[in-house]
């Protein structure tokens, strides 16, 4: 009855006073407003695009790009200035953002489970030291480490190579231990890289079997300690076979990894590889930074496992160490892990920072440099937004997949 | 009676605790000494405690120039024996650390805004200040258009230009009053509310064109310290309400296409880093608009950090929305109260209140993020020091200087952290365990 009634007394106020039309209407509305608003901006693009003479489309990719993104003995992907396109250019950004997005993350969370632990220690010198950095170093906009790190640190590293006080010249930068091997100076690290010979896939095999041995190992004896209660040492077996093993089949294989030292030579360094200063400055601020954040996490994680976990541990009589990897841990991992992995989407954005002090990253090289060159705006900025959003969605997917595995199984 | 050789017939004196079980002996075993490696980690924590201590006092204090003309005062090179802190630099460049290219004679300007907003955010902030009442609209009100007339001037509006531009907005604005007028009469606060804010938008276009009768000042002159909280000010204030707006049009679910529209904006925005949505506002803007118009960089700057934040936002109001339990909203539709009622009165006062802390480090963010804006060329605080120790009068400062910088940051956003412990405590209602 009273539908009808409402359906016969259709009327225009009930266009916005009835909940449901309502919702249609001002779905309309807000969807013609944004079908509108992109025809506009499609339209002046075009327009303006057309008067400022650029030639929309990505044909500018396979043009020759013409400028150095890097220095010579940065250059992970063979850049070569004479031939390398833009889509050279798009590849190099994308893979020494990923490269300082992934050494980042693993030093961060070092970083950050040490500090977060040590700010939940009994010592309250400790805990002071802890808390310290942590304050001090979040709340210091990123950009102001990088500028700290890189003009304020690195750059005041003594010189690579100079006079040296006895006369001549040498190298004066630091040497590490005095071993000759690695340096560090205002110019970056040099370090001894590997020289791979033939039959260098040996040890490769050796560690993939070694990583499949540790797998096996705890599950035989995880299963035994199940049966018998007996617990095998599967830290100190894992740590032996990962080392042990490379070792022996590099004996085995007749020493196919030799090593390229870096020898000092009028003016310069010869042979070895090298981290740029830059990217030192870049990888010490952002672990610096997320390093403090993820502490917070990690501390607050450990926080939210309620005390009456610890005091049954040490009630059944486990260990302190063995309570807090066996009981604590696993636990604070759930919550841990959500906010972690925003941190590390976090530092994956930040990288993106490396445009102030040179590092060659996406958005250094190509969506400044390609930019200022093609003025393809809009490709080039789809294209890096693109390339976060695939990075982003990636880790999320990962980390949630982790997420689920450590998730509480409720029954 | 009995061969007992012995009954003690009175107490024996209570002696006090052994040393290591009560008073300062306890509280240092218990805190510092408790087993062999606290003891270690106590050792070697004091010793880089009073390492850094000492190796900064020296560097502020005991060693420091308070008073230099050039770099020439304050390099080792030059005055032979080691330097810390070059306080004379900071004090030679202060005003331009805090104002930027700002016109020197019209410094009153900004401190008058930044009086402005303390005077303003005291009573907000704090209960213990009166006026609350008083400054919550003003600061709303007037304040933003005060303080854009002081610091920018008279801004040049199209409309008012033409006679018939100026004869449809007076037209407007008296209609808009007798609307509201009307609307107060009958009870018809929808009435009320479109009737006077017609008139007060029109009012404020007048204030802006008028700007006060001042001079005008350019965006491009404004920098440091200045612009830092202009960007931060605006940001905070847009993101809040566009923040909510979105996380409200995430949540409507009899509205899915809203719905997918504001899902795509957040995750977008999320996804990407600040940095490229600030190259989009300076790269693509340009060419999105119809030409002829374009916005000035700072207002393009305004716009990326705005938007980003927004996005942040939502995502920190969602968290506290879904926080609310189902019963809530069960009962505000069970009282009959309309949507815009019943998220003003019940969901959104509790929501809010849920998530105090994370709005706060969203702003915290923010204030740190401003600092991107260097790289599109605004002259921000950070961008204002660099360009000082470039300078060659100045050359070699880059520790005194961003260390200075540093300190500025530090204590505004430790100062935000502490204030959203206290909101929070003061804000606290129910139980707490």
């Amino acid at each position: 009855m009273a539908v009808e009634a409402e359906n016969a007394n259709f009327s225009l106020s009930s266009l916005w006073y009835d909940k449901r039309n309502r919702a249609i209407v001002l779905q309309i509305i807000t969807v013609s407003i944004f079908v509108w608003f992109v025809y506009q901006i499609v339209n002046n693009a075009v327009t303006n695009m057309e008067n400022q003479g650029l030639n929309p489309g990505f044909g500018f990719m396979s043009q020759i790009a013409g400028f150095n993104p890097t220095s010579p003995e940065f250059n992970l992907t063979s850049f070569d200035v004479n031939s390398s396109t833009h889509g050279d250019v798009f590849v190099l950004g994308i893979v020494n953002t990923l490269l300082i997005s992934f050494v980042g993350v693993i030093l961060a969370t070092i970083v950050g489970f040490v500090v977060g632990v040590l700010r939940l220690s009994n010592n309250l010198l400790i805990k002071l030291l802890a808390t310290t950095y942590i304050e001090v170093m979040r709340n210091i906009p990123l950009l102001l480490h990088i500028f700290i790190w890189y003009f304020g640190v690195v750059l005041f590293l003594p010189q690579l190579m100079g006079a040296l006080p006895e006369g001549g010249r040498g190298v004066t930068g630091i040497n590490f231990l005095g071993l000759d091997m690695i340096f560090m100076s205002n110019r970056g690290i040099n370090f001894p890289s590997p020289v791979l010979e033939a039959g260098w896939q040996v040890i490769l095999i050796a560690f993939i079997a070694a990583i499949a041995g540790i797998v096996f190992l705890s599950k035989w004896a995880k299963k035994r300690q199940d049966e018998t209660g007996q617990i095998f040492p599967v830290l100190w077996a894992s740590l032996g076979l990962i080392i042990g093993l490379p070792i022996l089949a590099y004996f085995i294989a007749g020493q196919p990894v030799s090593w390229d030292i870096p020898q000092a030579t009028r003016f310069n360094l010869k042979g070895g590889a090298s981290m740029p200063g830059h990217m030192m400055g870049l990888l010490m601020a952002l672990v610096v930074y997320t390093g403090a954040f993820i502490a917070e996490n990690v501390r607050s994680g450990i926080q939210s496992v309620s005390h009456g976990q610890t005091e049954a541990a040490f009630a059944l009589g486990i260990r302190p160490n063995v309570t807090m990897r066996k009981i604590i841990i696993p636990q604070a991992m759930r919550v841990i892990i959500p906010p972690m992995t925003s941190q590390y989407l976090n530092l994956t954005k930040n990288s993106s920072l490396a445009v102030a002090i040179g590092y060659p990253d996406l958005v250094n090289i190509f969506t400044g440099v390609s930019l200022n060159q093609t003025g393809n705006a809009v490709e080039i900025i789809a294209l890096t937004m693109l390339v976060y959003l695939t990075i982003s969605l990636t880790i999320s997917i990962f980390m949630n997949w982790y997420n689920k595995r450590v998730a509480l199984v409720e029954r | 009676m009995s061969d007992i050789a012995y009954v003690k017939t009175e107490l024996s004196p209570t002696l006090p605790p052994p040393p290591n079980a009560a008073g300062p002996m306890k509280w240092l075993k218990d805190n510092l000494f408790s087993t062999w490696y606290e003891a270690i980690g106590t050792v070697v924590a004091s010793a880089i405690l009073i390492y850094l201590f000492m190796s900064i006092v020296d560097w502020a204090f005991v060693t420091s120039v308070w008073e230099a003309s050039s770099f020439e005062d304050c390099l080792e090179r030059y005055t032979g024996h080691p330097v810390g802190a070059c306080w004379g630099f900071v004090d030679a460049r202060f005003n331009q650390f805090m104002f930027g290219p700002y016109p020197t004679d019209s410094y009153w300007r900004p401190i008058i805004v930044g009086i402005l907003l303390v005077a303003g955010l005291l009573p907000i902030m704090f209960e213990q200040i009166p006026g609350r009442k008083i400054a919550a609209p003003l600061m709303l009100g007037i304040f933003p258009w005060l303080s854009v007339a002081l610091l920018h001037g008279p801004i040049e509006m199209t409309t008012l230009d033409s006679g018939l531009g100026i004869g449809v907005t007076a037209l407007l604005f008296v209609l808009g009053i007798a609307l509201g007028l009307y609307g107060r009469k009958n009870f018809n606060p929808g009435q009320t509310m479109i009737g006077f804010g017609v008139a007060y938008c029109i009012g404020v276009m007048y204030f802006l064109a008028w700007g006060l009768g001042l001079e005008t000042i350019a965006t491009n002159k404004y920098g440091g310290f200045m612009l830092t909280l202009i960007l931060s000010a605006v940001g905070i204030g847009v993101s809040l309400p566009l923040g909510i707006v979105l996380a409200l049009g995430r949540r409507a679910s009899n509205m899915p296409l809203i719905q997918m529209l504001c899902i795509g904006f957040i995750e977008l925005v999320r996804a990407v880093p600040l940095i490229t949505i600030l190259f989009m506002a300076q790269f693509m803007l340009p060419l999105f608009l119809p030409e002829g118009v374009d916005f000035d960089n700072l207002v393009r700057a305004l716009v990326g950090v705005s938007l980003f934040s927004s996005a942040y936002m939502a995502e920190v109001v969602r968290g506290g929305l879904q926080a609310i339990p189902k019963g809530q909203f069960e009962a505000a539709d069970a009282l009959g109260l309309n949507y815009s009622m019943s998220m003003r009165l019940i969901i959104l006062p509790q929501a809010l209140k849920i998530v105090i802390p994370n709005i706060v480090s969203t702003f915290i963010g923010l204030f740190k993020d401003t600092t991107l804006v260097s790289i599109i060329g605004l002259l921000d605080l950070l961008l204002t020091m660099k360009q000082a120790i470039t300078s060659t009068k100045w050359l070699g400062m880059e520790h005194t200087g961003y260390i200075f910088v540093g300190l500025i940051y530090l204590v505004c956003c430790f100062g935000m952290s502490r204030y959203s412990i206290y909101l929070e405590k003061k804000l606290h209602t129910g139980h707490k365990r």
